[in-house]
């Protein structure tokens, strides 16, 4: 009798790495389809470019390092990497700002570490940062809301890839850039909230104009990935649950000092595309569950603590990028009990 | 002669200071954001290393081995002063913008280590000769980590250059692109980090390509040999 020794694990998940990405993937549309609906063709621009940079840098890396980039191009975790980034950029963003922070991403966050699964910090964040610190100018001209341009016309679709490829620093005529309530909350710090909503139409109803509704799709689309069991509840759920917990005891019924509702804190800026596409990254991330809890915890106290305190209006990029430096303590702390052992 | 072809070696490649042994890190990443200044440190620490490396070899047979580190320290600081000194004399202005880091050659580990690794067991004319070749091979580090900082952060070279070599010397900077958007984080201190371990990489890269030549050149099979090949291809 052959008796073969079988070790764990003994169930195997059914979904590859390449599934995962795919899922991952498609459950961003409902955001980038509120986005493209919110702020114009700008987004559809990033993504294209960065997916098409992208994935000629991974395969070059791949050719480089004499392996074989089909293969290694099918996990599409280039493809993710890619989309996240271009999503986080301003829309109608210059093809060299892509090119620059996917090169960043790909090549120096992600291969030069070794690869997919290898990284220690999140490539697409890692490129984003590169290019805020970098470009402080073209990277926090954000396009105003569609419903907010009156009489300046958008863009249409070819004309947004002229703008995009023109790379021209100032391709966009006056009005078609605004402050996002972010950066409003910052810049106006004696003014109470009411008086913020009352002087500019960015505000919305909770999160602003445009980003209410982005921040619902990305939502959306989290809430899918749950669903499909992509990931588990614990990282997102924790980094939205200190984000609102901190901005509920800093609000103070919207006094001038505060940094604005949890409303506001929750659909604004990144923090929907943040809570369930960046801190969910299985790679740069903690691994057990409880890790993740504090991994998705630490991130979203870290992203309120730099909204109110910090130099820059957003603070996903910066909060996961400083938590990613202790993912390996978080699991050094957290490793769960083995089973039989005390 | 030897010695000194060793020396050389090892200060401007095998053992490089800023490349190999990773010491002086610090100017290193925090003043190399332009040519002129890099130039500048350079400079100042290839004078601190032979004064510091030529006196602690003078005095080596009298200096107790208990008390051998403050009195290095006590040189180096003088060295240093002295450097300070000539600098705040003939260019005024590299003196302002290289600020607190050239007081901190002081604590720079390249040159203590030098003074207490080579030139405390070594003559005079060595001593120097190590010490110059130290500095050199720091120096060539620090001016290319600042031209490529400078050509990627600002898309130009050689600006300010004026500032070491006259007032001849502020045409010679050089604009690559008018229009180049200012890289910021090339100028920056992660971008020297960045460079740096760009460099250290090339660097062990071309020595793994020099040691595959050479391994590829020998390969010798010696005739009637019986021994099984553990290396080499097989045809």
């Amino acid at each position: 009798m052959a008796l073969t020794r079988i070790t764990s694990p003994h169930a195997h998940a059914k979904q590859s790495t390449s599934q995962v990405m795919l899922w991952v993937a498609l459950a961003t549309l409902p955001g980038v389809a509120a986005m493209t609906l919110a702020f114009g063709w700008g987004t559809i621009t990033n993504i294209v470019l960065a997916i098409a940079f992208g994935t000629a840098l991974e395969a070059l890396a791949m050719a480089l390092r004499k392996r074989p980039p089909g293969f290694y191009l099918k996990d599409y975790s280039a493809l993710v990497t890619a989309l996240l980034l271009g999503i986080a950029l301003p829309p109608y963003s210059a093809w060299w700002i892509i090119l620059l922070g996917m090169f960043f991403a790909i090549i120096i966050a992600k291969q030069l570490y070794g690869g997919m699964g290898y990284n220690p910090f999140n490539p697409a964040m890692v490129g984003y940062v590169v290019l805020l610190i970098s470009f402080p100018v073209e990277m926090t001209r954000w396009a105003a809301p569609l419903p907010l341009l009156g009489e300046v016309q958008a863009p249409g679709l070819l004309q947004s890839f002229g703008i995009a490829i023109g790379g021209s620093t100032f391709p966009i005529v006056d009005g078609f850039t605004m402050a996002t309530p972010l950066d409003l909350v910052r810049q106006n710090s004696a003014l109470m909230i009411s008086d913020l909503k009352e002087e500019y139409a960015q505000f919305g109803s909770w999160g602003g104009t445009g980003w209410e509704w982005a921040n619902g799709g990305f939502l959306i689309g989290g809430l899918l990935l749950l669903y499909k069991r992509i990931y588990t509840w614990h990282a997102p759920l924790g980094m939205l649950f200190s984000l609102a917990l901190l901005s509920a005891i800093f609000y103070d019924g919207g006094s001038s000092a505060s940094a604005g509702s949890p409303l506001l804190h929750l659909f604004s800026g990144a923090t929907m595309l943040g809570a369930w596409f960046i801190v969910t990254d299985p790679v740069s991330s903690a691994v057990s569950n409880r890790g993740r809890l504090l991994f998705g915890l630490g991130a979203g106290a870290l992203v309120f603590i730099i909204r109110k305190w910090g130099n820059y209006p957003d603070a996903v990029a910066f909060a996961v990028l400083l938590m990613n430096f202790i993912a390996p303590l978080l699991d050094h702390y957290t490793q769960p009990r083995t089973y039989g052992h005390t | 002669m030897a010695e000194y072809r060793e020396l050389t070696v090892n200060g401007l490649w095998k053992n490089n200071p800023a490349l190999v042994q990773l010491l002086g890190l610090c100017p290193l990443l925090g003043v190399t954001n332009s040519v002129v200044n890099a130039i500048g440190l350079g400079l100042a620490t290839i004078f601190v290393l032979v004064a510091s490396n030529s006196c602690v070899s003078l005095i080596r047979n009298v200096t107790p081995d208990e008390i051998r580190l403050p009195a290095f320290v006590m040189i180096i600081a003088a060295a240093v002063t002295c450097t300070e000194l000539l600098m705040q004399a003939f260019a005024f202005q590299l003196y302002v913008i290289l600020g607190i880091f050239l007081p901190l050659i002081t604590t720079n580990c390249v040159i203590l280590g030098r003074a207490d690794g080579y030139a405390r067991k070594n003559p005079l004319p060595a001593a120097a000769y190590d010490g110059l070749i130290m500095g050199i091979g720091f120096a060539i580090v620090l001016v290319l980590l600042g031209a490529a900082r400078e050509l990627l952060g600002t898309g130009g070279i050689f600006a300010n250059m004026d500032l070491l070599f006259g007032p001849t010397a502020s045409g010679w900077h050089w604009v690559v692109n008018e229009n180049y958007p200012q890289f910021l984080l090339a100028v920056l201190p992660p971008g020297a980090f960045i460079l740096t371990g760009l460099l250290i990489a090339l660097k062990n890269v071309i020595d793994g390509r020099v040691e595959k030549m050479q391994a590829a050149k020998q390969a010798p099979i010696e005739h009637g040999s019986k021994r099984v090949r553990v290396t080499g291809t097989i045809s």
